[in-house]
């Protein structure tokens, strides 16, 4: 079963798809791998937070965790081209990243907690979602005034 | 501590799976990947600050947390490039994308604020 949602970058319903079905592809070897890193990972920058304080824990807090992991298990199921998209959208999640390091710097101590991470979990999405559009938008535009930006071939005479 | 530990262990894991899935979940894949760059260990690590530290210590964390963000955004960019080059194979390039955030981030963090 899939869903189509709808794009916001072309107006259509058909580019954006939620496929449950693709759930049951990943092993469950591979949920326990996605699932022990992210928790060592998670507990390997506690351990940095005790000895190094906060300034060094937080640039662990935007560890790539989930990304290598993605990376090679794509690879494995759909293809290198894929997996090359995969690590792009991955760009977009980490300027999203920085929208919400920003926020948190900035609420922390003036919103209570849960809105804090709430808003900034909000700014994450909607940054690397509306960075991702745009790109779609503006590899569209640079294909569509490529085509009408060529030269017609010259009438043989 | 280690009671510490294994809440950020279980929680992270929790964390880092849902994103996970929810990557799995999305076509096209560029749309997808966004969630190889979502909040997982942060949401823990913020969560915990907060509770254990207070917020000035969650803001200190963030502040520096924007230098991470930057070495993600250059190791995913380079992910996209080995994961491309057909020698390199896909664990060889998982682990260079380690290695390339690793050392932006230390470099970084040298970088007066």
């Amino acid at each position: 079963m899939s869903l189509d949602v709808w794009n916001p970058t072309t107006g259509s319903r058909e580019v954006v798809r939620l496929s449950p079905s693709e759930l049951g592809k990943v092993k469950p070897w591979e949920y326990l791998l996605r699932f022990f890193f992210g928790g060592l990972v998670t507990a390997a920058v506690g351990l940095v937070a005790h000895r190094f304080g906060p300034a060094v824990a937080g640039v662990f807090a935007a560890f790539p965790s989930i990304l290598p992991a993605a990376l090679t298990l794509v690879t494995r199921h759909d293809g290198r081209a894929s997996a090359a998209e995969d690590s792009r959208g991955a760009c977009f999640g980490a300027v999203g990243l920085l929208a919400f390091a920003l926020v948190v710097h900035a609420a922390a101590g003036r919103w209570p907690a849960w809105l804090t991470l709430a808003t900034s979990f909000v700014a994450w999405a909607v940054v690397s979602v509306g960075t991702w559009a745009l790109a779609v938008r503006l590899r569209r535009h640079h294909r569509a005034s490529g085509r009408s930006g060529r030269r017609p071939a010259r009438a043989r005479t | 501590m280690w009671s510490e530990l294994v809440v950020r262990f279980v929680a992270g894991g929790l964390i880092v799976s849902a994103f996970a899935a929810a990557s799995e979940l999305m076509k096209p894949k560029s749309l997808a990947g966004i969630f190889g760059a979502a909040p997982s260990v942060a949401l823990v690590t913020l969560g915990l600050g907060f509770s254990q530290q207070g917020p000035a210590y969650v803001a200190a964390e963030a502040g520096t947390m924007m230098r991470g963000a930057v070495a993600l955004l250059v190791s995913a960019a380079a992910a996209v490039w080995l994961v491309r080059t057909e020698r390199v194979p896909a664990v060889a390039a998982a682990l260079g994308t380690w290695a390339i955030w690793l050392a932006m981030a230390f470099a970084l963090v040298g970088v007066p604020p």
